[in-house]
C-alpha cells in the first residue's frame, strides 16, 4: 500500500510542497498524489521527475486525478 | 491524455515570446510608454473609468484585462479545465489584492510592466525586479514554514462565471457609452483626455490580443511571481524561462520598433526613487506570493472558475481606488503624499497574514 498525498482543493505550490515533503520523509518508494486541477497535475509530475522519481500511472477522473509515482 | 504543449519548456518560452512581442506592438498602436500591458495599471484605469477614483489621467476600461479573463475562460472550457471553486480564505485574498495594488502603484507597474519597462530601457525597473524577488523570497519563507490559505471547494458553475460576466458587463458599457473625442465622460463612464488613460490601442485590437494572451496563458500557467517563487522554493526554472523569454522578445521588439531608450531619467510613467521602486514592488511581490499568483495569473485563474482569484482581482481594483483617493500612488513627479505610510501598513498586514495563516493540512 503506497502512501497517499491528498492535495485536492489546493493550488500551487502546496501540492508540490506536499509531494516533496512525502518524498523527503523517506516514503517506501511509492506515492499516490491526488489533485483536482491540471496545473497541479503538471507541476507534481514535473517536480517528481526532477527529483528522480518516475510516474508509472495517472488516473484522470472528472473530480480528481490520481498520480502514482515511484522512486527511480 | 494528450500532452499539453504549452506546459512544456518550449511551450512556455513560446508564450513568453508572444506576450513580449504583442506588448511592444500594443504600445506602438497607442498604449502608454513601456506599458503595452500592465495588469495593475490597467485594472487601476478600469477603477477610474467607473468612477471608483477620480484621478482624471488614468480612466479607461482596458479591453486587454477583459480579454485575459475571457480568453482563459474559452481555453478552460475548450480543454475541460473550467472548475468553479471557492472558499480558500477569500477575505484574506481581497486584502492581499488591495496591498498588491498599492505596492505596484508605488513602483508604477505590476511584474509584467516591470519586465516591459526594463525591455524598453527603463533601468529603474531593475530595482523593481530586485524588490519583486525580495518580496517573493519573504513569501517563500512563509511557505516553507507552513503558510497556506486552506483548501477550496467545488461550487456552482454560475459562481465561476461571476468575474467573466462582470468583464462582459464592462465590455458592454464600452459599446453603450463609447469614447467621445474631447469629452471626459460618456454616459456613466469616465474617459481620460490626457495622460496614460488617454493612450490606448484601438479597442478591438486590444480585446483580440487580450483574448489570445488569456488563452495561451491559461494553457501554459504563465506566472511572473511563480517564476521567482519556483526558482527560490524548488530550484525550478520552468516558469522563469517564460519570464525571461518575455523580457528578451519584448526588448528585441522594442529595438525593432524604435521604442528602446535606455536610462534612469525621463522614462515614461516612472520615477527614479530607487528605494521606493524596490520596496513598492517588494510589497507587491510578497502579496502575490501569499496569494499564489501574479496579477495576470489571478485573471487567468478567475477565467477558469477560481472565484478566490476573482476576489483577489476585485481587491486589486478596490486597492487602486484607495491608492488614488488617499494619495498613495506614485506619479512621474514622485511618491504620493501617503505612499510611504501605505507601504509600511501593507508590509505589516502581509506579514501578519504570513504568520497567522499556518493551519496544518492533513495529507
Amino acid at each position: 500500500m503506497s502512501k497517499i498525498v491528498d492535495a485536492r482543493g489546493l493550488s500551487c505550490p502546496q501540492p508540490v510542497l506536499m509531494t516533496l515533503d512525502a518524498i523527503k520523509s523517506g516514503s517506501d518508494g511509492e506515492l499516490e498524489v491526488i489533485v483536482d486541477n491540471m496545473a497541479s497535475r503538471e507541476n507534481v509530475v514535473r517536480a517528481a521527475e526532477s527529483h528522480g522519481w518516475s510516474v508509472f500511472e495517472i488516473k484522470d477522473n472528472d473530480d480528481k486525478t490520481q498520480i502514482f509515482i515511484r522512486k527511480g | 491524455m494528450a500532452k499539453n504543449f504549452f506546459s512544456t519548456r518550449v511551450g512556455i518560452i513560446f508564450v513568453g515570446a508572444v506576450i513580449g512581442i504583442l506588448a511592444a506592438v500594443l504600445q506602438k498602436l497607442g498604449n502608454p510608454g513601456n506599458m503595452g500591458i500592465c495588469v495593475a495599471c490597467f485594472e487601476r484605469d478600469i477603477a477610474g473609468a467607473i468612477g471608483l477614483h477620480r484621478a482624471d489621467v488614468v480612466q479607461y476600461i482596458r479591453p486587454e484585462i477583459i480579454g485575459f479573463v475571457l480568453g482563459s475562460l474559452v481555453a478552460a472550457y475548450s480543454f475541460k479545465e473550467f472548475k468553479p471553486r471557492c472558499g480558500s480564505a477569500p477575505i484574506v485574498r481581497f486584502l492581499l489584492g488591495v496591498f498588491a495594488m498599492i505596492g505596484a502603484l508605488v513602483f508604477l507597474g505590476c511584474p509584467w510592466r516591470a519586465v516591459l519597462r526594463l525591455a524598453g530601457g527603463d533601468l529603474n525597473a531593475v530595482l523593481g525586479l530586485l524588490g519583486l524577488g525580495f518580496g517573493v523570497w519573504i513569501g517563500v519563507m512563509f511557505l516553507k514554514n507552513g503558510y497556506n490559505l486552506g483548501r477550496s471547494q467545488a461550487t456552482h458553475t454560475g459562481a465561476g462565471w461571476m468575474l467573466p460576466l462582470l468583464m462582459l458587463g464592462l465590455l458592454s458599457l464600452m459599446f453603450i457609452y463609447p469614447q467621445v473625442p474631447g469629452q471626459d465622460k460618456s454616459g456613466v463612464l469616465f474617459y481620460s483626455l490626457n495622460g496614460p488613460g488617454a493612450m490606448h490601442a484601438p479597442l478591438l485590437i486590444s480585446l483580440v490580443v487580450g483574448l489570445g494572451i488569456g488563452f495561451l496563458a491559461q494553457r501554459s500557467r504563465f506566472c511572473t511571481m511563480g517564476a521567482f517563487r519556483d526558482l527560490i522554493l524548488f530550484g525550478q526554472t520552468h516558469l522563469l524561462s517564460g519570464f525571461l523569454s518575455l523580457l528578451i522578445f519584448a526588448c528585441v521588439a522594442n529595438i525593432v520598433l524604435g521604442q528602446f531608450h535606455p536610462g534612469f531619467t525621463g522614462q515614461p510613467v516612472a520615477h527614479d526613487l530607487h528605494v521606493w521602486n524596490f520596496l513598492g514592488m517588494a510589497l507587491a511581490g510578497l502579496a502575490f506570493a501569499l496569494a499564489g499568483g501574479c496579477p495576470g495569473r489571478q485573471l487567468f485563474l478567475a477565467g477558469e472558475g477560481d472565484t478566490d482569484a476573482s476576489v483577489f482581482v476585485l481587491g486589486m481594483i478596490a486597492g487602486a481606488a484607495f491608492a488614488h483617493n488617499f494619495g498613495l500612488a506614485s506619479s512621474p513627479k514622485g511618491l504620493g503624499p501617503h505612499g510611504i505610510t501605505a507601504v509600511i501598513v501593507g508590509f505589516a498586514v502581509c506579514l501578519f497574514i504570513g504568520f497567522a495563516m499556518k493551519k496544518k493540512i492533513a495529507a
